[in-house]
């Protein structure tokens, strides 16, 4: 029997937000009894979800077989579905990315709202400031924009909560509010369109520049650059958390602030770059909502959900499913973009509103996090009797 | 454990796959979709286009869809695609964030006409209308009886954001009270959201505190307010679509906006095989804006004439509404 | 400005500084509970939207206020006995299960709204009492202190809050269970239950929030709360856990608010800065946490399940 050594990807999900713990021990585990329990246990959770909102679709008067139909079909019927999925995951995996780094570090990101609004924002302004520069240069200009406007967003809380410790649950809130405001303000002012103002002006950027735009990497379908620069960020990610010195820092905050003080790392500063690179994840993922629209403009509704389409939370969702491991929080997006494109489609055939879907999300989460227990039990066992 | 979402990933692609595609399409009847931000029975904006089609739904014969609250654009503007892969013959993106996806996917739909507003602009696309609606001059006709049956004369305007359709609406409405009074004071804000009817009240109230005894607003968030003024035995003037129902008592006049004779032109430009292309925008001269008294209401006989003589005017061109800065 | 400043004005704007302050402390003071005895409940906003959609759509079809209150604080008690098992009995964790619960909530509310009722049909609010003696001061009195009933409970809330922390057996052991959890059980205290019990009461507040929300707007909405209740949670770290402390969180969000809602109307606050005025309020909690926050520690235990000997 084998073993391995496996502190690295073996932080419990429930250390996220878990103040003061002491480090866990280096875990020995038999790699071939990892137990088929525990295996059941995510997709069960998803299974119950689903179950539950066919019972809903029923009481609603819909076919729940019509309703998933439409549902699969929507979201993985078609290449093009496949690639409005992929597109429709983007947001998700750099949110829920950036929610790997800020819970590693044991700090609660839920500011990935207003994070994305704000990268999205930066991003616009600078495609607009520059309409004349090449794609090869604007389109990686842009994104850095995002990440700094995001980056910004993040560095706030996080840098209140490393030195001055305001809990970064307060101030993330906070900080979505004021995000949505500027929003708003800088739309329907600065950055409004004032070239076609035929009956009255619409809080929205001017058409961004081509040379701005997400290309699209196959025809007839959405798929577009930013799914594979999303894939690349999420790996560059799980490198830097799990093979740099930097990575290392940061989990080992998480694991304790206390330990790490007494190791000598400088734990206000790795608070604060956690923070900061969280939201840099989220301002990306903004950026690419703007430049990978179908649109092509930065548009409100005046509230932030209408323009993240909730990916702030939704993030988290995916990154839990994924383990907090940015690695599999790539398939976890995915599976998640796909339930958002379908809940659309299904909204179309069954007239049953798409809030089911969001309705379902919030159950897979419960779910997911009650049924830790029966995991770390299943992995107790497997390590007692190994 | 992780390996399992994979294998969901895996099986959920398969059984997309398994699954028979879509249906043959029949030509007979026309499809028609409609996309809108909020409820289709908001009191408001949406409404008043559900109504329209359904009354035109016989007439012309069609198969109508509606995607009702997608206040998130980017879902929008793939459900619009989809409606256009479908092969729909009529797409009406009713809400003005829709533009700008309507602006990129018509080029690639060529055969699809798409109808948009509010909003002036067809972007030179002959597949897409553009609609919208002179809301300043119902505003003018609303504010200036709003202005004779004030009694403390301070007004209330709430607005969502101070852009587009809302924004004429009460700079009318701003012109139409001055006109009517110049010692009237016109009190306004903007509440910075289309759907936040907790703070439309809030707004709402405080104008009460201000004294101002006849409130008016516009976009779906409104019905916060009007039971504001409901509460506080203020009288109410509506835009978009009646609210008297939640308010009888209070409600005076409504700007009802009716899509009818709009649409009516453009199915009948679509069966004669014509192209789009164009702008339409209801007023009070051609039908499409209504001021409606409320019946329930019983508003003095002078003022219903100084009102017909005001809409008069606005008709003929005799009086000119001020634009607002 | 002059505008502002004149006696009915500024009280009117006090007085629905208070109003606006009421359901931020009702689910603040509930928030406070739960988190001293060591859960963090982030499902608030969700238990506010189902509390208040209950509320609603009791009160549209029995007009019997009395009741719809009772049912949102009961469907707050309900949601409050769902997170405690989560939180304490499956030992989840809390902040994203509150997460969870806050999506469902929303889901779930929007989409019962849309199928069951549809156009927002007004309710009735509970009468306006008048606080005796009070009311009659000159000048501000009638304003001040002619508010509907809810948002007087919210207000006593914060000394019988106060006075269950600190002077009663269960108080202190809620504090304990926040604190040392392993402690409070080796001296015979129930760690779970005392859990149990703070967030099923905390909860229920939450719903209650709701339904003030509810009867100050009149009508439901999707999203009604728009993150109130995720403002509300904050306030409680402003606080720094203490019912004073959320009190004083609570007006400062509530004036700010009702101060630029005025100055907005007035035209003190210009159309083209409306917006950025509206950010007015989370701005200055941030600041003003900014200069305090080091003093206060938050309860040990907070977010971490309890597990004996372990």
């Amino acid at each position: 029997m084998t073993y391995e050594v496996d502190v690295a990807t073996h932080v419990p999900q429930g250390e996220a937000t878990r103040a003061l713990r002491p480090p866990a021990p280096p875990r020995l585990r038999p790699r071939r009894l990892r137990l088929r329990l525990d295996w059941l246990v995510l997709p069960s959770s998803a299974l119950a979800a689903l179950a539950v909102g066919a019972g809903m679709l029923a009481a609603l008067g819909a076919s729940p077989v019509d309703g998933y139909h439409a549902l699969l079909t929507g979201a993985f019927g078609s290449w093009y579905a496949l690639s409005a999925t992929a597109v429709k995951g983007v947001p998700l995996l750099l949110v829920g990315v950036g929610i790997c780094i800020a819970f590693r570090a044991n700090v609660f990101n839920i500011g990935g709202e207003g994070q994305i609004a704000m990268g999205a924002l930066a991003a616009t302004s600078t495609a607009l400031a520059l309409p004349n520069l090449p794609s090869v240069l604007l389109i990686p200009l842009v994104l850095v924009a995002g990440a700094l406007g995001g980056g910004a967003w993040g560095a706030i809380p996080g840098a209140f909560k490393g030195y001055f410790g305001v809990n970064e649950i307060l101030s993330t809130i906070m900080l979505n509010l004021v995000a949505v405001q500027l929003m708003n303000y800088l739309l329907a002012g600065p950055l409004v369109d004032h070239t076609s103002s035929v009956g009255g002006l619409i809080p929205q950027t001017r058409l961004l520049p081509k040379s701005s735009w997400l290309p699209l990497l196959a025809h007839d379908t959405q798929l577009h650059l930013g799914v594979p620069i999303a894939v690349a960020v999420a790996i560059a990610v799980y490198v830097l958390l799990w093979r740099t010195s930097f990575g290392f820092r940061i989990r080992a905050v998480g694991l304790s602030r206390d330990a790490a003080t007494y190791a000598g790392i400088p734990v206000a500063r790795t608070t604060t770059w956690a923070l900061t690179l969280s939201g840099a994840m989220c301002g990306i993922a903004g950026s690419m909502l703007v430049f990978g629209s179908i649109s092509h403009r930065m548009v409100t509704d005046g509230s932030l959900t209408g323009f993240t389409g909730s990916a702030g939370f939704n993030g988290i969702v995916v990154a839990l499913f994924g383990g907090l491991s940015p690695l599999w929080t790539i398939v976890s997006s995915f599976v998640f973009a796909g339930l958002l494109v379908g809940g659309d489609a299904m909204q179309v055939v069954t007239n049953v509103p798409s809030d089911l879907i969001v309705a379902l999300n919030g159950l897979v989460v419960v779910f997911v996090v009650s049924t830790e227990i029966v995991r770390r039990r299943a992995r107790a066992r497997v390590e007692a009797t190994g | 454990m992780r390996k399992v979402l994979v294998i969901l990933a895996a099986i959920t692609a398969l059984a997309a796959a398994a699954v028979p595609t879509a249906t043959p399409k029949s030509h007979a009847q026309l499809k028609v979709a409609l996309i809108a931000p909020s409820a289709h029975n908001d009191l408001a904006f949406t409404q008043s286009m559900h109504h329209a089609l359904l009354n035109l739904q016989k007439k012309y014969n069609f198969q109508l869809s509606v995607s009702e609250n997608q206040f998130v654009v980017a879902n929008a503007a793939n459900i619009m695609h989809q409606y256009a892969q479908e092969g729909y013959d009529l797409i009406i993106a009713h809400g003005s964030q829709y533009g700008a996806t309507v602006q990129q996917l018509a080029p690639q739909f060529p055969k699809t006409t798409f109808a948009w507003g509010t909003a002036g602009e067809t972007y030179g696309l002959s597949n897409v209308y553009a609609y919208q609606a002179a809301s300043e001059q119902g505003g003018y006709v609303n504010g200036y009886v709003a202005s004779l049956m004030s009694k403390t004369h301070v007004l209330g305007v709430i607005g969502p954001i101070a852009v587009g359709d809302a924004k004429l609406y009460v700079d009318g409405f701003v012109a139409g009270a001055k006109a009517a009074s110049k010692k009237t004071v016109v009190n306004v804000a903007y509440t910075g959201s289309f759907s936040d009817p907790s703070l439309m009240a809030k707004q709402a109230q405080q104008f009460i505190a201000q004294k101002a005894d006849v409130l008016t607003g516009s976009s779906q968030s409104v019905v916060g307010a009007i039971n504001v003024a409901r509460e506080n035995h203020a009288l109410w003037f509506g835009t978009q679509w009646t609210q008297a129902s939640l308010a009888p008592q209070n409600t005076v006049a409504t700007q009802m906006y009716d899509w009818m004779p709009l649409l009516k032109q453009i199915f009948t430009r679509m069966q004669a095989g014509k192209k789009a292309g164009l702008s339409y925008t209801i007023t009070l001269r051609n039908g499409g804006e209504k001021i409606q008294f409320n019946k329930a209401f019983k508003t003095p006989p002078t003022i219903k004439a100084k009102a017909a003589k005001i809409i008069a005017g606005i008709s003929t061109g005799k009086i000119k509404i001020p634009a607002g800065q | 400005m002059s505008s502002f400043f004149t006696t009915a004005i500024l009280t009117a704007t006090v007085a629905s500084g208070i109003q606006l302050a009421a359901p931020f402390l009702l689910a603040s003071l509930g928030e406070t509970l739960g988190q001293r005895s060591g859960v963090l409940n982030l499902g608030v906003d969700g238990i506010m939207l189902l509390g208040a959609f209950a509320g609603y759509y009791v009160a549209l079809h029995t007009h019997d206020l009395l009741l719809a209150v009772v049912v949102a604080i009961a469907v707050g008690a309900a949601l409050g006995l769902a997170t405690a098992f989560i939180s304490v009995t499956l030992r989840a964790e809390q902040g994203i299960s509150g997460i969870g619960v806050y999506l469902f909530a929303l889901g779930v509310t929007s989409l019962l709204f849309l199928k069951l009722v549809g156009t927002p049909l007004p309710v009735n609010k509970p009468r306006d009492l008048h606080v005796p003696l009070l009311h009659r001061l000159p000048a501000v009195g009638h304003t001040l202190f002619t508010q509907n009933v809810l948002v007087y409970l919210a207000f006593v809330l914060v000394p019988v809050l106060a006075f269950v922390l600190n002077r009663t057996t269960y108080g202190m052991n809620v504090k304990a269970a926040g604190e040392n959890p392993a402690a409070a059980d080796s001296l015979g205290v129930s760690v779970a239950r005392t859990r149990y019990i703070a967030v099923i009461a905390g909860s229920s507040l939450a719903g209650l929030a709701g339904a003030t929300l509810l009867f100050d707007v009149g009508i439901f909405q999707q999203n009604l709360t728009q993150s109130e209740g995720f403002i509300a949670v904050a306030l409680v770290y402003f606080g720094a856990w203490r019912p004073i402390g959320v009190l004083l969180g609570s007006l400062l969000y509530g004036m700010t608010q009702a101060i630029v809602l005025s100055w907005k109307g007035l035209g003190i606050i210009p159309v083209s800065l409306s917006d950025l005025a509206a950010a007015a309020p989370a701005v200055i909690t941030v600041l003003a946490l900014l200069t305090i926050a080091r003093r206060f520690r938050q309860p040990a235990a907070l977010g971490t399940p309890y597990t004996r000997g372990g």
